[in-house]
């Protein structure tokens, strides 16, 4: 007997068990049983959906198709749309808007800040649908708030949801989105011992020259695992699907949407497989990359 | 009640040995300090003990048994852990009495024997609170409570008082060596402060890379250390350590050093047989030991004044020899008027010799 | 410029961009707030003439709804927040305390996986399973999916939390005479709980807002929760009756505020990494 521990291996590993069973099959065999579904002609209903074929590459080959690749409502278009998506909402969105908020408040904590910071976890946990509707409500173009309030001081009310759908989800995100990048944008400048600031002003910097010398390379490992969480997310959402469908026309039609419309609209299994295994390896690169980030802040701490 | 031995034990973590073929015995009523240096084993041999632990080597005993297999849970002891380890969502009393619930013992006298505990510790009062609305030092009461009140065969204590203010350890400390006593259980009790352990003990533990360097009652540690680690890790300022060479003459034998040379008058006979001629020796020789003297005594050298700090009843002259410091320490409430070149004389009495590689030299 | 001048406009500045920061988040919320209210309310955001509960009255009429948001989407909810909160204590405890090997390695592993395998990237094979297990249409399927996909960063998160307590708490009952089981149950649970209520609110909150899974799982109208539910307040052409989705939404939502002011009242925001996944 070499080592002791609070629990013992077999009761370990009886803790362990459940979990483990629901990791086992919702999430680790659905990994690999994409890659098989994707290389198959799999349906639900008719004869490919008891007897698949095995397709090979057939799947790949027509989601890469370089003939029509970055038409209208294809897998390239989609990825393009996917990516002015995510740098516009996540990046330069939510991560900018996010430490904005966090350094607007960084010296007000109290009753104001508190506000504000409910208001933004308030947008970030309410379910989507309900928050789908009330920016359906928002955007209208006639009615609407925001168009209310732009007519009211003259700058004209588009139809935002039709003539500007992309323009529509991005700001949609932001909005819904924002909150965790300021939460954690504060509490890693919580952590920024006051000295150091203070050290700064003393020596006759501005407050953007403190933000530019101090303060971001001090908190540069999180704005790093803020970036690759909300790009990560942002680009799994399926949320704008409530917002306005991919369309019009195929115009937000990012990954996810399309994913959905591809499996599900005419129930091509082995088509929608083979999208959601490319979406699974871009996870992976994002995931890797964080992880790597990850250790290394443990490994520092 | 029941002593406790080691029979060479020994525990690795991995590539770390933390405890190295490890024996003793400790007799029943004593309580034995384990003093030594961060990270030289005091904690892990405490919890081989407690059984948190299980050996790779050697057989762990408590009384009469061999407890080496055995589970915490059957050996029946009493630990006071360094964070305390209240459980945050019981009452002081539930905390207290918790040992006595997984015993089995009923609700009415589970709160009467934590009554009767926590009068005895002057915690009486506290009984409803919650940990988290206590002082420190009725936190480690509390703990301490609980440690004793289903009456173990042994104690452990690790570092019990170092969240307390200087104060308070004082008090604690007195607290503890008068509640041993009188419950006359067996001890043992981690720390890293030697003034700690010098007062408790009845026995202190020295270790040092996860071996004991030397168990002795604490005078004897602090006047015949084992080694020059002993020598350096006890007192404070700790013993003095002149590296010398050693030099014998018809009837005449000197310590030499590059700084200074000493007669060491009376002492020829004593050293023959146990050093060579030119054999290199370190002379141990506590502050207290040496007093400032004249250049012509023989027991005398020379240094430069480095340093006068007054501490009241005492004070430290540190002089710079070769290019070493020694200490000296003068009792008595006029410091001392010294500047320039000093003499430290060493009362020979209390002249200790280590061999180079720092094993003490047993003289007769 | 003097310093009591400089003073006063840092505060105007200051309070300026509170107000633009706060009206962001709130406009477009502001007409959900109030329509609901207004028996005549249209797009347009404006005070009811009448302050009327008439439209909740219309809302509860509809039992379909009702009864998806009273009982499916708190089954649901419920459901994968007992299985969450107790299949995560267990393996985060087992992590932190147990002498299993690669414990870190497991629980990066566990982190990496379900960050690579979505909802929205993984939603043919977990439909093709629960197809082939023949749960298609059962509230069993959501909850389950749910419970799978919340689990990894549950453990994560939970497992912190049980690092973060001393293992001397465990220990000191051990050597006062517990049984491992006793461990467990009179000093390791009430020490957790805080940490379990946490992911519970956590589990019932994603849930209960979640769409797509019910959405590609279920098919009878009698087993969709009020996410999906809620469009049974619009039009064939896909357009809602705006008052009557208003305040179905309003009903549907004030869960989520609530536990959300509970967590808050009771522990404070605690802010874990991906809280909301
Ligand atoms: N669980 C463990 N895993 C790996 N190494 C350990 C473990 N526990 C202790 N060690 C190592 O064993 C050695 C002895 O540790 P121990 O805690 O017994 O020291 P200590 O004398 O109590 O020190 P301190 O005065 O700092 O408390 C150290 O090098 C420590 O790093
Ligand atoms: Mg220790």
């Amino acid at each position: 007997m070499q080592r002791r521990s609070i629990l013992s291996l077999p009761a370990g590993l009886l803790f362990l068990l459940p979990a483990g069973a629901f990791v086992f099959v919702f999430i680790i065999l659905p990994f690999f049983w994409i890659a098989a579904v994707s290389f198959t002609n799999r349906t639900l209903t008719g004869r490919t959906a008891l007897n698949p074929e095995f397709v090979g590459l057939a799947n790949y080959r027509r989601l890469f198709d370089p003939d029509r690749f970055f038409n209208s409502g294809e897998f390239g278009a989609s990825l393009i749309l996917t990516g002015q998506f995510v740098f516009f909402s996540a990046i330069l969105g939510q991560a900018i808007l996010g430490l904005l908020l966090a350094w607007f408040f960084y010296n007000h904590r109290g009753w104001v800040q508190s506000t504000v910071q409910t208001l933004a976890i308030v947008a970030w946990i309410m379910p989507d649908v309900v928050v789908a509707f009330a920016w359906f409500a928002f955007l209208d173009r006639d009615d609407g708030t925001l168009n209310q309030i732009l007519s009211a001081i003259g700058l004209g009310h588009p139809d935002w949801l039709l003539a500007l759908p992309m323009v529509s989800i991005i700001m949609f995100n932001i909005w819904r989105g924002t909150a965790f990048s300021m939460l954690l944008f504060s509490s890693a400048l919580g952590s920024i011992p006051p000295s150091h600031l203070e050290t700064a002003s003393v020596a006759g910097a501005t407050g953007l020259q403190k933000l530019r010398d101090i303060i971001l390379p001090l908190i540069r490992t999180h704005i790093i695992t803020v970036l690759i969480l909300i790009t990560l997310w942002t680009f799994n959402t399926f949320t704008p699907f409530l917002l306005t469908g991919g369309g019009p026309a195929f115009q937000t039609e990012v990954v996810s949407i399309y994913t959905y419309r591809t499996a599900f609209q005419f129930f091509r299994f082995g088509m929608g497989g083979a999208v959601g295994m490319v979406m699974m390896i871009i996870n992976l690169a994002f995931a890797i990359v964080y992880l790597g980030i990850l250790r290394s802040q443990k490994a520092h701490a | 009640m029941a002593g406790v031995a080691f029979r060479g034990v020994s525990k690795s973590f991995g590539a770390v040995t933390a405890v190295d073929d490890v024996s003793f015995d400790i007799h029943d009523g004593e309580i034995v300090c384990l003093l030594g240096p961060s990270g030289c084993g005091k904690t892990t041999t405490l919890r081989l003990i407690a059984g948190l632990e299980g050996p790779t080597a050697g057989s762990i005993h408590i009384g009469d048994r061999d407890v080496t297999m055995i589970s915490p849970k059957g050996r029946d002891i009493g630990m006071v852990f360094q964070d305390y380890a209240l459980y945050p969502h019981m009452t002081i009393s539930d905390n207290i009495s918790y040992p006595l619930k997984v015993r089995g013992v009923s609700k009415e006298e589970r709160a009467s024997r934590a009554a009767e505990v926590a009068a005895s510790l002057q915690i009486g009062n506290l009984l409803e609170r919650r940990p988290g609305q206590i002082s420190g030092g009725q936190q480690q009461r509390t703990s301490v409570a609980r440690a004793v009140v289903h009456k173990p065969q042994v104690f452990l204590f690790d570092e019990p008082l170092s969240n307390l203010d200087a104060k308070l350890r004082l008090e604690a400390r007195g607290f503890i060596k008068h509640l041993q006593k009188r419950l006359g259980v067996t001890s043992i009790y981690v720390t890293h402060d030697q003034a700690e352990a010098m007062a408790l003990a009845d026995r202190i533990a020295v270790m040092d890379g996860g071996r004991i360097v030397q168990m002795a009652p604490p005078l004897e540690v602090y006047h015949r250390p084992a080694n020059t680690f002993v020598a350096n890790f006890l007192g404070s300022p700790p013993m003095n350590l002149l590296p010398v060479r050693l030099e014998r003459r018809t009837g005449v034998t000197r310590f030499v050093a590059d700084a200074f040379t000493i007669t060491a008058e009376g002492w020829h006979e004593r050293l023959q047989g146990r050093v060579d001629d030119g054999e290199s020796v370190i002379l141990g020789v506590r502050p207290e030991h040496l007093a400032l003297g004249e250049a012509d005594d023989p027991w005398s050298f020379p240094g430069e004044l480095y340093a006068t700090e007054p501490l009241g009843p005492e004070t430290l002259i540190t002089i710079s020899v070769g290019d070493a410091l020694t200490t000296l320490r003068i009792f008595g409430d006029d410091p001392p008027v010294v500047d320039g070149r000093v003499h430290a004389r060493i009362q020979n009495t209390n002249l200790r010799l280590f061999r180079e590689g720092g094993e003490r030299i047993e003289l007769g | 410029m003097n310093h009591h001048a400089r003073f006063i406009l840092g505060r105007i500045f200051f309070y300026a961009g509170a107000c633009l920061f706060a009206s962001f988040f709130v406009l477009p919320l502001l007409w959900l707030t109030v329509a609901p209210f207004n028996t005549l309310a249209t797009l347009s955001l404006s005070l009811p003439e009448e302050f009327s509960l008439a439209n909740f009255r219309r809302v509860f009429a509809n039992t379909f709804a009702i009864r998806a948001l009273v009982q499916n989407s708190v089954l649901q909810a419920g459901g994968a927040m007992v299985l969450v909160t107790i299949t995560a204590t267990l393996a985060a405890y087992a992590l932190s305390r147990s002498s299993i090997k690669g414990t870190d390695v497991i629980t990066y592993g566990l982190v990496l996986f379900s960050s690579v395998v979505t909802g929205t990237a993984a939603m043919v094979p977990i439909f093709l399973m629960i197809h082939g297990m023949g749960l298609i249409d059962t509230h069993v399927a959501v909850i389950l999916v749910f419970t799978g996909g919340l689990l990894p960063a549950a453990i994560f998160i939970m497992r912190d939390f049980v690092d973060s307590i001393p293992r001397s708490y465990e220990e000191s009952a051990l050597v006062a005479g517990a049984s491992p089981w006793r461990v467990f149950n009179d000093i390791a649970l009430p020490i957790v709980r805080p940490g379990m209520m946490v992911i519970a609110v956590w589990a019932f909150v994603n849930v209960w807002g979640g769409f797509l899974i019910p959405f590609i799982l279920l098919r009878s109208s009698g087993k969709m929760p009020a996410a999906v539910a809620i469009y049974s307040f619009y039009s064939e052409a896909g357009t809602p009756l705006v008052t009557l989705t208003a305040a179905y939404s309003l009903l549907y939502t004030l869960p989520v505020l609530l536990l959300y002011l509970f967590v808050n009242w009771k522990y404070g925001f605690r802010f874990f990494g991906g809280i909301k996944s």
